[in-house]
């Protein structure tokens, strides 16, 4: 029985060959870590082109389906309540549920954009990508006081996108259930800041002051692609009519 | 990360081609209806509100807070 040499004694590879499975050379680990870091920041690259997609044309997309869709659900509401008890004024409207529609805007101005527009209870993202936010704690249309509203400038099909083409004695057409108000537009201030809260207040630039006018005021964000700012626009109520009756002049969407 | 990816998916190439597309589609997918509609109202730069910051949030935690 002598001993002799088995395959399985064969010379072992040398440590520092590139094929041996334990520790890889530092040279391997590095390019690893620079590859993986140059996958995460190219990911980081397309998510953010893709929420710019997203914002840019998805909200669009969903936002002008669910702008029909408020908007039939509103006047769906209007013909199923039937004809309003005559006399009901303005003044004994009781703000809706936050989140409910409750009136169409039409600006000729911009009707591309503005025409049967919804106009929702509250300022919440999800009325501004239903139509236009009423502002809760202000008046409502016709009443004495400010009626604000705030709609998109860009994304979530953008209403106010062609707020800059608004010129002073512009009509607003606010028409509810019972009633179209007409606006007409007096000046506007494109240089706001987010917190400008007294661009909505009774008296716009007068707090606590009783109000006496039926003002409307729109809002939304400047620049167009950004929100560091905030356009306002400003109007007085100069018409309204039963909407019983043929709709108010002007009321013509080829300016 | 994209190539072990690549390497994990099973069949020939052209097989894998269309699975790696089918995910792609399938994150884009996600990202917009479930990741993108999450993350919009938590940031800032689409705001057309005035707001001094006391009143209900963008982002209400709860239905319906006490308004008008």
């Amino acid at each position: 029985m002598g001993e002799t040499t088995t395959p399985e004694q064969a010379p072992e590879p040398a440590t520092d060959d590139a094929s041996d499975p334990s520790p890889a050379p530092p040279r391997e680990v590095a390019r690893t870590i620079v590859r993986g870091f140059g996958e995460v920041l190219i990911t980081l690259g397309v998510l953010l082109l893709l929420m710019c997609v997203y914002q840019l044309w998805w909200t669009n997309v969903t936002s002008a389906a669910a702008i029909s869709v408020a908007r039939d659900e509103i006047t769906q509401g209007w013909r199923s309540a039937g004809p309003q008890p005559t006399g009901s004024s303005a003044a004994a409207v009781a703000p809706p549920v936050l989140g409910k529609g409750f009136a169409l805007l039409y600006i000729p101005r911009m009707h591309d954009k503005v025409w049967g527009l919804p106009v929702l209870q509250g300022t919440t993202k999800s009325v501004l990508s239903q139509g236009a936010g009423h502002y809760a704690d202000t008046a409502m249309p016709g009443q004495v006081g400010n009626f604000a509203i705030a709609a998109h400038r860009s994304s979530h099909d953008e209403p106010f996108a062609h707020i800059d083409d608004l010129v002073v004695g512009d009509k607003v057409y606010v028409e509810t259930q019972t009633t179209w108000y007409v606006y007409t537009l007096t000046h506007d201030d494109p240089s706001l800041t987010p917190t400008d809260v007294w661009v909505v207040d009774p008296v716009p630039g007068k707090t606590g002051v009783t109000p006496t006018e039926k003002l409307i005021t729109m809002t939304t964000c400047t620049p167009r692609y950004g929100s560091t700012g905030r356009w306002a626009w400003w109007g007085t109520l100069t018409a309204t009519s039963p909407t019983t009756e043929a709709p108010p002049d002007g009321l013509d969407p080829a300016v | 990360m994209y190539a072990w990816l690549w390497r994990t998916l099973p069949g020939p190439t052209p097989v894998k081609a269309l699975e790696a597309l089918a995910l792609m589609l399938a994150t884009v997918a996600l990202l917009f209806t479930v990741v993108f509609p999450w993350v919009e109202p938590r940031l800032q730069f689409n705001d057309v509100t005035v707001d001094d910051g006391t009143t209900a949030p963008a982002v209400p935690p709860s239905p319906a807070p006490s308004s008008t």
